[in-house]
Order: C-alpha cells, then structure tokens, then sequence
C-alpha cells in the first residue's frame, strides 16, 4: 500500500501520458473504459443507422427501398451490431470498468492486462463483424437458425461468427475480472453488504456473462463447421435436430438480456438513491433480487420455443418459470419506487433518466408476462408485439439507463458539467420519441404484423408512420447528449469531487480522479447510501 | 505483473494475489466446462434419439488406441503435479525436466491421436475429405461429433503444450524464479488437469458407451 | 488445510489407471443400460480425484470449491432442461 507523500497533488488519469501508445498499452481500469466508451459508441452509430434504414423502408407498405435481401441484411446487421457489440457490453465494460474498483476503495481492476486483452478482442471481434457485413453482409436475423444458417444462406456467415466467437472471450475475461476484483480487492470494512447495488448487479451479470457465453460460443462453431465441413449437427437428413440450435441458442441468449438489463437496474439504483437522498429501501432484497433474476433466468429460455415444436411439457415448465423471474424483477421496481417516497427529490436529468427507465421497464416487463402465456404466444409470436416487448427492456430499459449513467458520471470521469438545461430536453425527447416509436408495434404485432417482413397490408401503415415518426425523434434525441457532452468537454464548468452530493467511494476523490484512484486505501465503517451525506454541492 | 517483485499491482500482499490468480482459473475453467458441455449434451442427445447408429458409431472407434492415450494423458498429469510440487519447493532443474516430461507425453497424445485420425480418414469417416463415408447417415453425425469434440479437445491440448513449453523454456532459463512465481505454474496445472478431465469424460462417451 | 505430497500423487496416479482398466473391463462385460451409468461413475471418480488432488481443490478455500462446484451445477440446469424437452416429446420415451 504506498502514500503519496509529495506536497503536488497527484495527476488526474487523463493526463498521465499523451502519447497514443499510453492510451493504446494502458492497463488502468479508467483509461480502457474511455477506450470501451469511443468503441461502442461507434457500434451504436452503425447500429443505428441500420434502425433508421429499416424505419424508412417501412413508412411504406411496398418493400421500396431496400430489396428483400436487402432488408434481411439490414435487420440482421441491427440485431448483431447492436447485442453483441453494443448492449452486452455497453454498461458493464464503460461504467462497470470506471467504477467498480472506486466504488470497493481498490487501485484497479484484478487483472489489469487483463482488461485490456478483453478490449483488443472486442475490436477484433468488431472487425471481422464488420468486414462480413461491409462485405456482403448475412441475411439470417441475429439468431441464425438452422438450417438456413449453416446450410442455405448464401451471406457470409462464417465471418460473422468468428466475430461473435472473438468477441465473446472479451465477455468472458471481462466477468472473471469484475468477479475476482468484488471477492478480493473490497477495501477493509467493506463488506459485501456495504456494496453498492451497482457492484452486486454487476457481480450478477459477470456470473451470468461467464456461464452462458461458452454456450453459445461452441453454438456457433457448430454451424460454422456445419456450413464449412456439412458435419450435419443441425440437418434432419443425417439425423440432426435444428432444435438443438435453438435449445443451445437461447440457452445463452435468454441470460445474454439479462446480461443487458442487469447492469441498468444497478445504475437505476444508483440514481435513484443519489437524486432522493435517501437510503435504498431493502437494500438486502434489491441485492439479492440481481442474483435471483442472474439464476432463473437461466432457467427460462424455452420461452422463446414455444411454436417450435418442443415438447408441451417443456413448454409448461419454461412458461412457469418464465413468471418467477418477473417476481424479482418486480421486487426491484417496488424497491426502488419506497426509496423514492418522501425523499428530498432533486428532477436533474440523470433521475429522468433513471425515472423513464421505471416507467419503460415495467411496460415492457409486463408485455413480458404476456408472452410467456402458452396460448397467447401462439398468436403474438413472431409479430411485432415481440420486437416491441424486446425495445422497451433493452432500449427504454438499458439504453436509457446509459444515458443517465453517462450523465451522473459525466463530472466524474472527466471533471467537466454538462449544461443542465439540455440534459433535461435531451431526457424529455428521448422518452416521447421512444414510446412513439414503440408502442404503435404493440398495437401492430397484437393486430397481426409479422417482424422481418418490409412488405405489408395497406392496413398497417398508419401505425407504421407513427412508429417511423417516433423514431426520428428518438434520433434526435440520442444525438443532442452527444453534441453537449463534447461541447462540455471544452467549455463545460469544472466539477469538484462530488457535484452531485450523492454517497459512495466514488465521490470522495477528485473529478477526474488520479491514476491510482486513493492516496490511501479508505477504511469503511459506513453503510452504502448513508445519507444524509452534508457533501458540498457545486 | 512486474519482474523484480512478486506481489503486482493491484495486489497488497501475496496471499491476495494467489487467492486472486486461483479463483480467476477456477472461474475460466467453469467457463470451459460450459464450451464442452453443450457438446456433451449433443452427444447425449442424439445418443438418446438413435442409440443404434450410436453403438455402431463407437464399435468403428479404435478403443485401445483411446485407451493407451487416455493413460499417457494421466501420465501427463501426474508429471505436471509434480512440476508444481518442484515449483513450490523452489527447484527449478526438477520443475523444468517434470515440465518438459509433461509436454512430451502430450504430444505423444496428439501423435497418437494423429495416427487414429489417419486410420479413420483411410476408412472415409472424415467429413469434408477423403474417401465417402461408408456406412448410414445416422452414423456418420456421430463420426462427425466424434471429430468435432476431440478435435477441440486436442486444439485445448496443443495450446496447453505450447504453454507448457513456454514455461519450461523460462524456468530454464531462470527468468522465472521460484517459489515466487509458483503460482503461475499452479494456475498452468490446472488448466492442464482440466483438459485431462474433459478426455476422461470424452472417452467412455465416445468409445465405451 | 493439508498440502499433497509426491506419494499422494503418485496414489492418485495409480487408483486412476485402476479405473482406467476397470471402465475398459466393465465396456466388454456387456451390460445394456448399466454400461452408461458404471462408466460415466468411473469417469467422475477419476475427474474428482483429479480436481481434488492434482488441481488442488482439497486445500483451497471454500469459494474455490464454490465456483468448482457451480459450473458443474450449471452444466446440470442445461442438460436437464434440454432433456425434458426432449424426452417428452411425443413419440418419445415419456411424451
């Protein structure tokens, strides 16, 4: 343990070294999750602009714009793009990375070379992924079923899947450091119940990131070989069953939203607390719910099978268990509204944030309950009343939880403050333009509108233009907070250690804070959240 | 992790760090489990639809060539353990040789395996090359599993002996110096163990069942 | 807890041929269904001799063992959901 014992205080991260190469070698925790935070940002971008192209076509009932192919690629690029190399990550590898050793009072993550190894293979995995869709693209939807994916796609499957195959590792090594950092670097004091809820979430998601992966790693090197060597595993001809995909598909990819929402709800809790000044309510039910939620929801995935022909009985099962994972989930909403109560409410736009979150979460929650009803899945399967349910978690959910992540800890990472005013409009806008753009799909999917066609009955386009509307809103949404936040960066006032008044290890050092985080490792004989906090604000 | 001393950062003592660097193993090695355990479950699977191209599947498999090899692998392990053993104990002339003993017998494992592989593509059980496969189609997606899981498994084996080699070089060298670099050589057993097991299950399923 | 020694290895070394030879035994006796069922017992045996000796499992920490124990818990939860769909479909041994 070393102290600092010049009188200079000691540099900020951002400062220690300018050179290209001390950003490219480094292995401080900060500085790899500002290199996570440009990556996924710009995999947002093209993820994006593949949304945007698919709503444009579909302002039209005629398939105008983009060719069928065309437009099997695009949605396919979307749903890539965005799970793999933007959602899975998003939170947990930026804030996550940044955060969790200054939340436990440590120097750095457990495996700091580690960390950056988990990076270089995010962008080699984002590489390859690229290149496939630059390329050519593939038409067979995020979930590659077979057999049109190993055995009749003509796209560049295999490229793609070496990219997801690359990238998965970078999951991997990233939850075994999250893990390892939580058990052994606690700073003296902290317990695991004087966590915040943010660590525990994010322990959730590691589990969750470290078993379900492989799954689907070997998964899709069994179509590769498939498509490659015509091993067969998936073709009825030689006896296989495409079952198997699915069963071994959605094995990961059920616990892979989890791994997307996990990280959300713990920044929820985070804003929530901070912007109430009160303690969360049933800290230890709000802790151990992200680790029920992690573990059944490993126990859910037939869900998505229930046309596919499994068996009835699985179906009984998955649905049932399907319903205990909302009880947890729930557990949290309720949570989070008592803490919420007869707080000292402050509305700056990172608790818009973490409110819009709430409201667009139990929505799609709910919708969730809904389709896990056997005889109602029947009818709404494969309709847009799915991609509407899937929206409201992951991007009224998470997507929404990393903005108001990115702006609570904007002051922290990089000492600047953004204009308040703006953060607030760019909130407000995001909410409105989401829920146009996604509830008229309930209403579509529930009418009968299938997903994946751009082609529809003249019937449907009203509810397609609102939705189409909705979403250029949302655009403009998402693009204001990225005009002032860089703006911020240069004429931004400068943030003391906590602007915020909020609780937390994170708090107590300087914005930006310096390379290795504490002078002294801190002793903590608090409890998380123990506010009333007198910080000085501002 | 830095070469003079043996505590890195973020680590404030050596027991931290050990009990870091095992529990990051044991978490990877969980991992691993998972990536060969969806195969296993094919293998089940399909075992439980068609248990009689499954029996004649295994019946084509050389079951003492799978035999001999499962015993060099545990060979392999033992000489390992004791790489470990010497590691602890600070000797590095014993470490290197149990290291270099180790590596060997896997590739004795791969050179075996090679010559079982060369059997089968003889025989057209290979998919993708050689001659056609010659007997029914529901076999021939066992023969297919057959390569993929032990195809895996030997790449896992390959890596572990480049690693192995790697290591013994560096001991021999003295650029490692133990015990305090012990652990490293533990988390390098494990892994090694790890592959040993998953042929322990990889055979019975494969050649016996 | 207790470090191994050489001979304990070694020990371990020795009962895992054993039941090397005993699993390559029990395959010719011809059994039917019980084959699977001794076998793949053998196979465990071996495996938890191995963790337990040679990958040091008897003397970490409890969470060691932990996470040891959870992958193998996990592996549980895919097979056997798996295999409720798939033995009862119908047509099949219990649907």
């Amino acid at each position: 343990m070393s102290t600092i014992t010049g009188e200079m205080p000691p540099r900020s991260y951002l400062r220690a070294g300018h050179t290209i190469r001390s950003w490219l070698l480094t292995t401080d925790h900060k500085r790899i999750a500002i290199l996570y935070l440009v990556t996924i940002t710009l995999f947002f971008l093209i993820g994006s602009v593949a949304a945007g192209l698919i709503r444009l076509e579909l302002v039209t009932p005629r398939g105008d714009l983009l060719s069928h192919d065309g437009y099997n690629k695009t949605f396919t690029l979307h749903g890539v793009i965005m799970v793999w190399f933007f959602l899975v990550p998003s939170i947990p590898t930026t804030f996550g990375n940044f955060l969790i050793p200054l939340m436990i009072g440590a120097r750095d993550l457990a495996f700091p070379r580690l960390n950056l190894a988990s990076w270089y293979l995010f962008g080699l995995g984002g590489l390859f992924t690229l290149y496939a869709l630059v390329a050519g693209g593939v038409d067979t939807g995020w979930t590659f079923y077979t057999p049109y994916s190993s055995m009749f796609s003509n796209g560049h499957v295999i490229a793609v899947i070496v990219g997801v195959f690359v990238v998965g590792f970078s999951s991997i090594f990233t939850a075994i450091n999250l893990m390892v950092t939580t058990h052994r670097l606690r700073a003296p004091g902290m317990t695991w119940f004087r966590l915040p809820i943010f660590v525990w979430s994010h322990y959730a998601t590691s589990v969750v990131m470290l078993l379900a992966t492989p799954v689907l790693s070997i998964t899709l090197l069994l179509v590769a070989l498939e498509r490659g060597l015509g091993i067969g595993i998936f073709d009825p001809a030689l006896g296989g069953d495409p079952l198997l995909f699915q069963h071994l598909f959605w094995f990961y990819s059920h616990p892979a939203v989890y791994i997307m929402v996990l990280p959300a709800m713990g920044v929820v809790t985070e804003l929530v607390t901070a912007f109430s000044k009160n303690r969360v309510f049933g800290y230890k039910f709000v802790a151990f719910a992200s680790i029920a939620i992690a573990a059944i929801g490993f126990l859910v995935w037939g869900h998505h099978m229930f046309t596919s022909g499994q068996s009835m009985y699985a179906g009984f099962v998955f649905s049932f268990l399907s319903y205990a994972v909302a009880v947890p989930s729930a557990i949290k909403v309720y949570n989070w509204a008592a803490t919420l109560h007869k707080g000292q409410i402050e509305l700056a736009a990172p608790l818009l944030y973490a409110l819009g979150f709430i409201a667009l979460f139990v929505i799609g929650g709910t919708t969730g309950l809904v389709l896990a009803a056997l005889a109602v899945d029947v009818h709404v399967h494969d309709t847009y009343f799915v991609v509407a349910h899937f929206h409201y978690i992951m991007v009224g959910g998470t997507v929404t939880a990393f903005f108001g992540a990115m702006h609570f800890w904007w002051p922290k990472m990089t000492g600047r403050i953004y204009p308040e005013f703006w953060g607030r409009l760019a909130a407000l806008t995001i909410f409105l333009g989401f829920n146009l753009t996604f509830f008229p799909q309930f209403v579509l999917g529930y009418l009968g509108m299938p997903r994946r066609y751009h082609e529809y009955p003249p019937e449907f386009q009203i509810l397609h233009v609102l939705s189409s509307a909705g979403s250029m809103a949302l655009a403009a949404g998402y693009l204001l907070p990225a005009c002032y936040l860089l703006w911020s960066l240069r004429y931004g006032a400068r943030a003391g250690s906590n602007p915020w008044g909020a609780a937390g290890l994170e708090w107590t050092i300087a914005s930006p804070p310096p390379t290795h985080n504490f002078a002294t490792t801190p002793t903590v004989d608090f409890e998380a959240y123990a506010y009333p906090a007198p910080e000085a604000r501002r | 992790m830095s070469r003079s001393g043996a505590v890195a950062e973020p680590f404030t003592d050596e027991a931290q760090q050990h009990e870091a660097a095992t529990l990051g193993l044991w978490l990877f090695i969980a991992s691993e489990l998972m990536l060969f355990g969806a195969i296993f479950l094919g293998l089940a699977v399909y075992r439980l639809a068609d248990p009689a191209a499954a029996t004649i599947a295994s019946d084509h498999l050389h079951l003492w060539l799978g035999g001999v090899n499962t015993a060099v692998l545990l060979t392999s392990s033992l000489a390992m353990a004791l790489a470990v053993l010497a590691a602890r104990a600070g000797r590095p002339r014993p470490t290197t040789l149990w290291l270099l003993a180790t590596a060997a017998l896997g590739l004795m494992f791969l050179v075996l395996k090679a010559y079982e592989y060369r059997l089968e593509y003889l025989e057209g059980l290979m998919p993708g090359v050689g001659p056609p496969f010659p007997l029914d189609r529901p076999v021939e997606l066992f023969f297919n599993l057959y390569f993929v899981s032990t195809g895996l498994h030997a790449a896992h084996l390959t890596l572990g002996i480049a690693a192995v080699g790697l290591f013994a070089w560096r001991t021999a060298r003295r650029r490692l110096p133990l015990p305090e670099h012990a652990t490293r050589m533990e988390g390098l057993g494990i892994y090694w163990h790890f592959v040993d097991v998953v042929w322990l299950f990889l055979y019975p399923t494969l050649y016996l069942i | 807890m207790p470090r191994s020694n050489a001979l304990a290895f070694f020990l371990v070394y020795l009962a895992c041929l054993v039941l090397l030879g005993a699993t390559i035994g029990v395959a010719h006796l011809g059994l039917g269904a019980l084959n699977p069922v001794l076998n793949l017992s053998i196979a465990a045996a071996k495996a938890f001799l191995i963790m337990w000796f040679f990958m040091h499992l008897r003397e970490g920490s409890t969470l060691v063992r932990l996470v040891a124990f959870a992958g193998l818990f996990w592996l549980i939860i895919l097979f056997g959901l798996v295999l409720t769909d798939w033995l009862a479909r119908s047509g099949g041994p219990l649907g």
